[in-house]
């Protein structure tokens, strides 16, 4: 009887160790993202100020600046919007509503989730060969962005394929008993039920381009862009083809010098990024939340 | 004499529904064909690898490039032989693994098993922003924060080694195990456990011996994300790790994996037609196939370990 009573209290013990292992190893994970936003705070923090963002990238260390940077990656932005929302949406539409099940939809399911598994590095070098090389289009914004797009195209298609199957098929009978067509069905019922879930899915989608920088790299994005491209107001497209330079390619410059002082520009340049990834994040939750307690079918 | 105010229904004349049928299959065409994008993306990348390549395999022999023990594309004495590359990309991603699946999958189970349903729910989404962190920043907290930190414990370390950037690396792919791994196990039907706990059991023997068992499927589909991840990451490596090929499994030293000397190439400006130019791309199609090799072995473990309910 002792002895039962023994083993128990021993897998008692055992348990309560394995929780407390769990709760470690949790705490270590969400540690690690503390000790590197108070890192980046510590090293860069002072750096930021007026003239930090508004001034071009410099030989000297105390005048350099992320203007050009940060124009750049909002051109690159305007442009992985423009190229992949529309594409995934349409995409994600057509393999809910319309695919019938054939091998045809298999493959473009299978693929689909392969893509998403592709290392980012081979898009920059699929947007080299193609992009740059194959259809001339050179190392600007517009290839950039266009890459970015194609990058992120799987998460837009999933994320707004979840949130179309989230809507009951009763919506979906309710509108065709109506006489409604399938096109009417999607433009009156499924797209305005599911643009909160699509809102949410391009979010997290842009927060991985802004911090995207190996297939900018590979594509000959510059790291030295003193200069910006002639205003959209007197030059529409002109912005387009301009040379260009991203947030995460300007941070990886300065990393990547011995002057220590440019490690300090690095790190409020990287300071800046996170706060851009993390705060879209943090809507995409808060959006995520907010439209989960408001929907009830 | 007021006329009666009825409001008829008009059904759209013959014209107007055909015009709509038009528009409507001329709408189903359009999202079929951005559907159909994703199979020309998948073309375009497998195409452009393929192509540069077999301008780089017209140059440099299989054998030469399976064999030799260097990788020095760019210097006059140039030897194209990927196993210094293909060792780099080894030993991080084993560092990063060593980190992550243990930390991930503990992490899985306690949350799947042991949090409460709040504290579960809030976890789980500030885990995730992990991954939100650019992998630029690992990259600095690795080179700048790690790296001088494991130098105190360990005097000799170089500046740029494998050690910290794989630590870092593993730290960044936790996210990926414990999510899908977290899944895998909260999929598990309530009963499976209850029985467990019928029995006697304690929540870890019921955690390790019942759940983690029946979602083997998941955990290791999640692993497998992990290893795919950790084997295609760039910017930790190329900023941590150095850039210099080094044939070695010495995590201490610094060498460069197939993705540092991308970005290497990149960095400077070659030429197009360039045998440099057309090496990242065999480095690039070397790294497809490995990352190919993990996925299509992940999806034969998920088929034989598959659990039914």
């Amino acid at each position: 009887m002792s002895d039962l009573k023994a083993t128990i209290a021993r897998h008692k013990r055992r348990d309560r160790l394995f929780a407390a292992l769990g709760t470690a190893a949790i705490c270590l994970a969400m540690l690690t993202l503390m000790a590197l936003l108070i890192d980046l705070a510590m090293d860069g923090l002072t750096r930021i100020n007026g003239q930090f963002l508004t001034s071009f990238p410099s030989r000297k260390p105390e005048q350099a600046g992320i203007l050009s940077a940060w124009v750049g990656t909002l051109m690159v932005m305007v442009v992985t919007i423009v190229s992949a929302i529309p594409l995934g949406v349409a995409a994600g539409i057509y393999l809910e509503e319309y695919a019938r099940k054939n091998w045809l939809t298999t493959l473009i399911e299978i693929n689909t989730a392969n893509l998403a598994g592709v290392p980012s590095i081979i898009w920059g070098l699929m947007a080299l060969g193609l992009l740059v090389y194959g259809l001339k289009l050179g190392h600007s914004v517009a290839t950039a962005g266009l890459t970015l797009g194609l990058l992120v195209l799987p998460i837009v298609i999933m994320s707004t394929r979840e949130s179309i199957r989230a809507i009951p098929s009763s919506i979906r009978e309710a509108s065709y008993a109506c006489g409604a067509t399938r096109l009417q069905t999607v433009v009156h019922h499924i797209i305005p039920y599911s643009l909160g879930g699509i809102l949410t899915g391009s979010i997290i989608a842009l927060s991985r381009a802004i911090g995207e920088t190996a297939p900018l790299v590979t594509i000959g994005a510059l790291t030295y862009i003193a200069f910006l491209p002639d205003s959209p107001l007197r030059n529409p497209t002109g912005w387009l083809w301009s040379d260009f330079t991203v947030m995460p390619i300007q941070m990886f410059n300065w990393v990547s010098r011995p002057d220590r002082r440019f490690h300090e520009n690095a790190a409020a340049a990287g300071l800046v990024l996170m706060v851009m990834s993390l705060g879209m994040n943090a809507l995409a939750i808060v959006l995520r939340y907010r439209l989960r307690r408001r929907i009830k079918w | 004499m007021s006329t009666a105010s009825i409001q008829i229904i008009a059904l759209p004349t013959a014209a107007r529904r055909r015009r709509l049928a038009w528009i409507e299959r001329g709408v189903q065409w359009a999202l079929f064909a951005a559907a159909g994008t994703s199979v020309v993306i998948t073309f375009a990348i497998v195409g452009t690898l393929v192509y540069e390549s077999s301008a780089f395999f017209e140059h440099v022999s299989l054998r030469e490039f399976l064999t030799d023990t260097q990788w020095t594309p760019l210097f006059a004495d140039a030897h194209y032989g990927i196993l210094p590359l293909v060792c780099g990309t080894f030993v991080t991603t084993m560092i990063a693994l060593l980190v992550a699946i243990p930390l991930g999958t503990i992490s899985a189970i306690w949350l799947s098993e042991y949090a409460p349903h709040k504290i579960r729910e809030a976890l789980k989404p500030a885990l995730e922003l992990l991954t939100a962190v650019p992998t630029v920043v690992y990259g600095y907290f690795a080179l700048l924060f790690v790296s001088p930190l494991l130098q105190k414990l360990y005097p000799g370390l170089p500046g740029f080694n494998m050690l910290s950037a794989g630590i870092v690396m593993g730290v960044m792919i936790i996210p990926y195990v414990s999510s899908l791994s977290e899944d895998a196990m909260h999929a598990v039907p309530m009963h499976i456990r209850e029985g467990a706990y019928a029995m006697g059991s304690t929540r870890m023997q019921t955690a390790l011996r019942v759940v983690v068992p029946s979602a083997l499927s998941g955990i290791t589909a999640a692993y497998i994300l992990g290893i795919s991840r950790a084997v295609g990451e760039t910017m930790v490596v190329a900023i941590a790790a150095g850039m210099q090929p080094n044939l070695t499994f010495n995590p201490t030293e610094p060498a460069a994996t197939i993705t540092a000397y991308i970005v290497q190439v990149s960095l400077g400006d070659l030429p197009h037609d360039s045998i440099g130019y057309q090496s990242i791309f065999a480095a690039g199609l070397t790294l497809m196939l490995l990352t190919l090799v993990f996925n299509i072995g992940g999806y034969i473990l998920r088929q034989r370990y598959r659990e039914a309910y």
